[in-house]
């Protein structure tokens, strides 16, 4: 934890109430995210109880499975997910724009522009906590290998038409998720983390409901700390808490006396209708089982109802906030990442592997270095109160030029090189000729630090390029006496990385090329026991 | 090397003798072995930059060019000054990267170095260095008979993934014990797999090719014999080494006697003895806590003000204990920007102070370490990492002074290792939580408290 969070941290104890950590938005929000508020059974990793999903805030769909462990219901679960998420997103996918990509030209080797396809807009899923990307990576893993009885009509387990698509997008979408600054998975706590200080540890800002609690309390009359308190703990007179957790695990008091008994009355009516001797038996009991459904759905929407108005109350803070000047820069990518999905799966490619190979994950490794390399010079360029906290930890400062003196390279032709000094009170960790950097009309102009000035709390830099061709600087392009200037210790944009092999091509350091298993699409998990009920 | 011919060597250990046998069978693997690879361990100061020089001065006189890849522009430019050293007529190319300052300028004064930002303007030289990122970038038809690839365990394994096409065979040689190359990001999604990115190379490499030589270099001529077996139990449990002096081969004194105060004694202590712990009051501190920066800053300054000298094997007479001799080790940058900052009031310059990090592979007489946990009040997984601890304590000839709050034993004891396991990893041995315990426990025979 930086010292600044720190700071507002200790701040938000004192206010009890939470502190800003941003003054813009550094996600990009969707005019018509998908709120996505999944519960699990407890104890059946992986098994859906229920979820509210949708996009309009006031008509969420209710989805339950009254008997999580039946593997039928599961599939009807899924199904019905995929008839929601998948319209969204391919509403998405058809609307494109032309654009340009470089790409290397396969016979020339050479770097060239080609015109392609991009998604004006990709679809953005927002859950409420970070154990809900989890989750979604969880369902897309269960989903993308099964088969359909179209592909397969040998399969024992047929699943509905759509359910293999879903998994391959939900795991797109956990994979996109690992990559920094990304915003086509957002979950709300991390995003509320992202822009506010509460007076609570960050495991606890886990809980969404306190988390908001910090930072609008609801009640009336109660401090951020207390309404966090409350959120937390209240339970009504049956023991049950009064802000049921955001999920996708739920209350064990809830599980144990309400949901439990509801699923044991299901599974009776359930029982009773099969026994049915007539027509008329039948009739009453597929009555019952009807009402034991109709309950567990009350009793899953009383459970996610509080979740999907926090996530959007959420969202109605976030949205207050002005978008910061790069996030729609990083939403761009996100699109690019989209719109490669959307032709992957066109393409007819099959579903993602269980495992990535070396070249894939270490292409994924670098980048999502890069993208947090990106992301956080992007937010405090964006954003004066990220900035103050990377001037505290010394890699960044901020002062008024106090002296412009002109100097010139020895070279053949001199190329101006001004010597600038800078008052500043702040404590950079500059080292002998460290670069530092500062934004010149969105575009990085690199100086040096040519030491200590004469003065007290002044430092003298020398500017290093973006002033032109010529021997005098361009106008504007050198910082003048009494002007305030930003400079940072680290870059702003970052370089691209190296190029590795094509997997064929893996060296033997990493196991040589994947040979012909690779080939062979995987199959989907091995049926066990317990996979039925 | 196993364990019993150790133990029967034991009474004569002749350390020059062990390290020959050493260095001429890696030789022998590495010029006429059969398999593509070839692991160096070596432990701090084990001679390894003597090694590579070596190693590569062989294959380019039988005739097999060269490609070395080391990690950083330093350690490939030091490369090339020893290599120019022991063979001036043998013709080196650096290649570097296209920013300004890209390589040491006084490789410009060695007629047989070529520079170059290009790959294609050094082809036909006997060796060709580079770092690893600037290796990345190069494309070539034919690959490069040999490699050797220095510090590689500090590689990331997809760095190598980026090279390893280059070559056909190579030599791989590094520390064990030093830092584990690290990861931005989380990788924990990879953990377990053969291949994960942000493993060690040489993980990756032992992994799929477990049946390559592995060798170990036995004898550390750097550390003392005062620092040697601590280090060596406390960090290389399985594979141990000596130090290549004995007790009374270095000594440490000071012209100007002590003045009773806490420094003094400490500095006292560690000329006797090669460590010295000087313990401040317990208390929950920022990271740079200001009373054991100045503790740290006036320790360096009484070693400079009291006239220090050491003998040493390397001459007969006893040599100044000079700023440039001596390096203060933290663990964050900031402690260390706070350590140069108190240095630089108490008017002292030109003394080394950087974190652990950038302080691998380099060697001082003396060095001054804030202890990783000192005044905090939680034990992290960065804090307790075995390599940074072994890094502090491996960096000197003479003596390490620790400077640390009371209490890190009772924070250990609160603080047990709790990442979690990943199926598929190698577990590291010792982990961090015991190696420091063992060195804490050491330091406390040495302890001098001290309020200031």
């Amino acid at each position: 934890m930086s010292l600044i969070t720190t700071l507002a941290r200790l701040e938000a104890v004192r206010a009890e109430a939470a502190q800003p950590a941003a003054t813009v938005r550094h996600r990009h929000l969707s005019d018509r995210p998908l709120v996505f508020v999944p519960l699990i059974t407890a104890g059946e990793a992986g098994a859906p109880l229920g979820a509210l999903v949708g996009t309009d805030r006031h008509a969420p769909r209710l989805l339950v499975v009254p008997q999580p462990r039946d593997r039928d219901l599961r599939f009807t679960f899924l199904a019905e997910l995929a008839d929601v998420v998948l319209p969204y997103v391919e509403a998405c996918a058809e609307s494109v724009e032309a654009a340009e990509r470089t790409e290397t030209d396969p016979e020339t080797g050479k770097r060239v522009k080609v015109e392609v396809d991009l998604c004006s807009d990709a679809a953005q899923l927002i859950v409420p906590s970070r154990a809900g990307v989890d989750f979604v990576r969880l369902l897309g893993r269960s989903m993308r290998f099964r088969r359909t009885a179209e592909q397969d009509p040998q399969t024992p387990h047929p699943a509905p038409p759509r359910v293999p698509l879903l998994g391959r997008w939900l795991t797109h979408y956990g994979e996109r998720a690992r990559v920094p600054g990304s915003s086509l998975l957002l979950a709300m706590t991390d995003l509320l983390g992202r822009h506010w200080a509460t007076g609570q540890s960050t495991l606890e800002d886990q809980h969404l409901g306190a988390l908001l609690a910090w930072i609008a309390p609801a009640e009336e009359g109660l401090t951020g700390a207390q309404a966090a308190r409350r959120a937390e703990l209240a339970r009504d007179a049956e023991g049950q808490l009064l802000c049921p957790p955001a999920g996708p695990a739920t209350d064990p008091a809830f599980d144990n006396r309400l949901l439990a008994p509801a699923i044991e009355r299901y599974d009776r009516a359930r029982t009773a209708l099969a026994a049915a001797e007539d027509g008329l038996e039948a009739d009453d009991r597929l009555g019952a089982l009807t009402a034991a459904e109709r309950e567990i759905r009350a009793l899953v929407e009383s459970r996610t109802r509080p979740t999907w108005e926090s996530v959007w109350r959420g969202l109605d803070l976030l949205r207050e906030l002005p978008a910061g000047a790069h996030a729609d820069d990083r939403w761009t990518r996100d699109r690019w990442s989209f719109t490669s999905h959307r032709d992957r799966v066109l393409a007819g490619e099959p579903p993602q592997p269980r495992r990535d190979d070396a070249v894939t994950a270490a292409n994924k490794l670098a980048t999502r270095e890069r993208e947090q390399a990106r992301l956080e010079a992007q937010e405090a360029l964006d954003d004066p109160l990220v900035m103050a906290g990377r001037r505290l930890a010394g890699e960044a400062f901020a002062g008024e030029v106090v002296d412009v003196v002109m100097e010139y390279s020895e070279s053949r032709r001199p190329s101006p090189r001004p010597l600038v000094t800078v008052r500043t009170d702040d404590r950079p960790h500059l080292g002998e000729r460290a670069r530092v950097y500062r934004s010149l009309g969105g575009r990085p102009q690199a100086a040096e630090y040519a030491g200590p000035g004469a003065e007290a709390d002044t430092l003298v830099l020398r500017i290093m390029d973006k002033m032109g061709r010529g021997r005098e600087p361009e106008a504007g392009s050198v910082p003048e006496k009494g002007d305030l200037v930003c400079f940072t210790l680290f870059e702003h944009e970052q370089r691209g990385g190296a190029k590795l092999p094509d997997p064929e091509e893996t060296p033997w350091t990493h196991g040589g090329p994947p040979g012909e298993a690779a080939a062979v699409p995987e199959a989907a998990d091995a049926q066990t026991e317990e996979d039925v009920l | 090397m196993t364990a019993e011919t150790a133990t029967a060597a034991a009474p004569a250990f002749d350390p020059g003798a062990e390290a020959a046998r050493a260095t001429a069978a890696i030789l022998h693997d590495t010029l006429h072995g059969t398999e593509r690879g070839v692991v160096v361990d070596s432990p701090p100061g084990a001679g390894k930059s003597t090694l590579v020089v070596r190693a590569a001065l062989e294959l380019a006189e039988a005739g097999r060019p060269l490609m070395v890849v080391a990690q950083t522009n330093a350690q490939v430019d030091d490369l090339v000054l020893r290599l120019a050293e022991k063979n001036p007529a043998l013709p080196v190319g650096r290649l570097h990267s296209s920013d300004t300052d890209a390589y040491d300028k006084a490789l410009d004064a060695l007629p047989n170095v070529r520079t170059s930002a290009k790959a294609g303007d050094l082809a036909g030289l006997a060796v060709v260095l580079s770092t690893a990122a600037k290796w990345a970038h190069v494309t070539v038809d034919e690959p490069w008979r040999h490699a050797i690839v220095d510090e590689a365990y500090q590689m990331r394994s997809d760095s190598l993934l980026a090279v390893a096409g280059l070559f056909e065979r190579a030599l791989f040689v590094g520390d064990p014990g030093q830092l584990d190359p690290f990861a931005t990001v989380g990788s924990e999604q990879w953990a377990g797999l053969a291949y994960d990115p942000s493993a060690s190379a040489v993980t990756t490499l032992l992994a799929h090719n477990p049946g390559l030589p592995q060798h170990r270099l036995p004898v550390s001529w750097r550390l003392p014999a005062s620092a040697a077996r601590l280090v060596s139990d406390a960090f290389y449990p399985y594979t141990p080494f000596r130090s290549g002096t004995d007790h009374g081969d270095r000594r440490l004194a000071f012209g100007v006697p002590s003045d009773g105060s806490g420094p003094d004694r400490v500095i006292d202590e560690a000329a006797v003895s090669g460590w010295g712990l000087l313990e401040l009051p317990a208390r929950h501190t920022p990271r740079t806590d200001p009373e054991a920066v100045r503790a740290v800053a006036s320790v360096v300054r009484r070693l400079l003000d009291r006239e220090g000298a050491a003998t040493s094997e390397r001459s007969p007479d006893p040599v100044p204990l000079t700023a440039g001799r001596i390096a203060v080790g933290t663990a964050h940058r900031d402690q260390a920007a706070a350590v140069r900052a108190a240095l630089a009031d108490l008017g002292v310059s030109d003394v080394t102070v950087d974190t652990a990090n950038r302080l691998q592979g380099r060697e001082y007489d003396v060095t001054v370490v804030l202890h990783p946990l000192s005044g905090r009040p939680d034990a992290t997984a960065f804090h307790l990492e075995t390599g940074r601890l072994c890094v502090l304590a491996s960096r000197h000839r003479h003596a390490c002074i620790v400077v640390c709050r009371e209490g890190v034993d009772g924070l250990l004891d609160d603080y047990p290792s709790t990442e979690p396991v990943q199926l598929g990893t190698l577990v590291k041995f010792p982990d961090g939580w015991e190696a420091n315990h063992a060195v804490l426990a050491h330091l406390a025979e040495h302890r001098v408290a001290w309020r200031p």
